[in-house]
């Protein structure tokens, strides 16, 4: 969560709450909405970090606040993260490992092992068309994303096949 | 007395004959479909998928083995007779749409409901509901060649419906579209088949195959995996995130 909230104090310097209610408005159901608790852990290691700085805010009838914003070194982290390429999708994940050790051990068939996971990818696939399905069509981002993940679905049966092709 | 299964074949076997070699597409298929079951053939190109699904629509003929359609036996009808079937029965979405060139987009679509019996009226409601589903509703007077290749599809689609048959048979229905087209046409597929329809259809697609019941795997012109997709294992309302982990 770190890079998120560096950059919504690029925006503009916020409190706990107003980083929990933005990260929520720009996000919609695309992103599991974090509790306080976390966000507050957060802050206080990018303050540890010296990428944040808070300043306390009076209130009147309350306890004062506390409002973060962006130091120069927050600054260059975030710069950093944004220019970086980010990863892509894992390609030896457990999977593989499944498919090329099983035989070797007898304790599966690679193409049961296949099967298995296409049925189950499909299923993946399933609940993507019922969200996708009850997405308020207007929510962009939460549609981008699942489109996202379809087509890595797609990409993952895609090589399935191919698996199965070459491992028959 | 139990309903038949709407398709029962069995060890259904088709040889190409390629000067003189013979090619094996399909090698001893047992397939059975229940009413109201959707269906997804999936598997890689020249596994035999589009022979299979044109031997049910009785658009290529059987080597050996049998189909039933509805417990009638079908692989020893003739081709009129076969004709009369799928026009009683079957509607068939074919990869290059085949749609008649210089009749409209409306006509194309009525057509096979007028044949089966519909009057013009529910011939043209059924019409409008349909291409209206599916974005095409400001088409219906244009001729096939002024649509693009996603809307011929999606006309096609429509086409196969018209006459609500008992059994839908596709070969890549959404090989065409964008995401946009080919979201419409999931939501009608979805639609039509919660009503009760009948679905077979080929699909490299995991969209498309994700709506199905059971997905039937071909290799080599075998089948190597039938079953249902297991039942989801998420909460049935969660939102984005339980489905799409972001990493952060």
């Amino acid at each position: 969560m770190r890079p998120f909230l560096l950059a919504l104090l690029a925006k503009e310097p916020a409190h706990g709450y107003e980083l929990k209610q933005a990260l929520e408005q720009t996000f919609g159901s695309a992103y599991p909405s974090p509790n306080i608790g976390q966000i507050y852990v957060t802050l206080g290691r990018l303050e540890k970090d010296g990428l944040v700085r808070a300043v306390d805010v009076e209130q009147s009838n309350r306890p004062n606040k506390k409002v973060y914003y962006l130091t120069a070194a927050g600054r260059e982290a975030l710069d950093d993260w944004v220019d970086e390429p980010t990863e892509g999708p894992r390609v030896r994940d457990e999977f593989f490992m499944k498919l090329v050790l099983a035989p070797m051990t007898g304790i599966a068939d690679r193409m049961a092992l296949i099967n298995r996971q296409r049925r189950h990818y499909l299923s993946l696939m399933r609940d993507l068309n019922e969200l996708a399905e009850r997405t308020d069509p207007d929510n962009q981002v939460a549609l981008l994303l699942i489109e996202g993940a379809m087509l890595h679905l797609q990409a993952d049966l895609d090589w399935l096949e191919r698996c199965q092709e070459d491992l028959s | 007395m139990d309903t038949p299964p709407v398709i029962s074949t069995v060890n259904l076997v088709k040889i190409y004959q390629d000067g003189g070699v013979p090619v094996p597409a399909v090698r001893g298929v047992d397939l059975r479909v229940e009413p109201g079951e959707f269906i997804a053939i999936m598997g890689p190109s020249g596994s035999g998928k589009s022979t299979l699904v044109h031997m049910l629509g009785g658009l290529d003929t059987r080597t050996s083995g049998e189909i039933w359609l509805d417990g009638e036996r079908a692989d020893t009808l003739g081709e009129s007779a076969w004709a009369l079937l799928r026009r009683r029965k079957v509607g068939f979405v074919f990869q290059f749409f085949n749609l008649v060139a210089n009749m409209t987009v409306a006509d194309n679509v009525e057509l096979p409901a007028l044949l089966a019996g519909a009057s013009p009226r529910e011939a043209r409601e059924r019409r409008e509901q349909l291409l209206g589903a599916l974005g095409l509703a400001d088409r219906a007077g244009a001729a096939p060649a002024q649509l693009a290749g996603g809307e011929q599809q999606r006309v096609a689609l429509a086409r196969a419906l018209a006459n609500r048959p008992r059994l839908l048979l596709a070969d890549e229905p959404t090989g065409n579209l964008d995401s946009r087209n080919t979201r419409d046409v999931l939501k009608l597929l979805g639609q039509v088949h919660r009503d009760g329809q009948t679905i077979v259809l080929v699909t490299h697609d995991a969209r498309v195959a994700g709506l199905a019941d059971r997905v039937v795997s071909l290799l080599d012109g075998q089948i190597v995996d039938d079953g249902a997709l297991p039942a989801s294992r998420r909460r049935p309302r969660g939102g984005v995130g339980d489905v799409v982990e972001l990493r952060g």
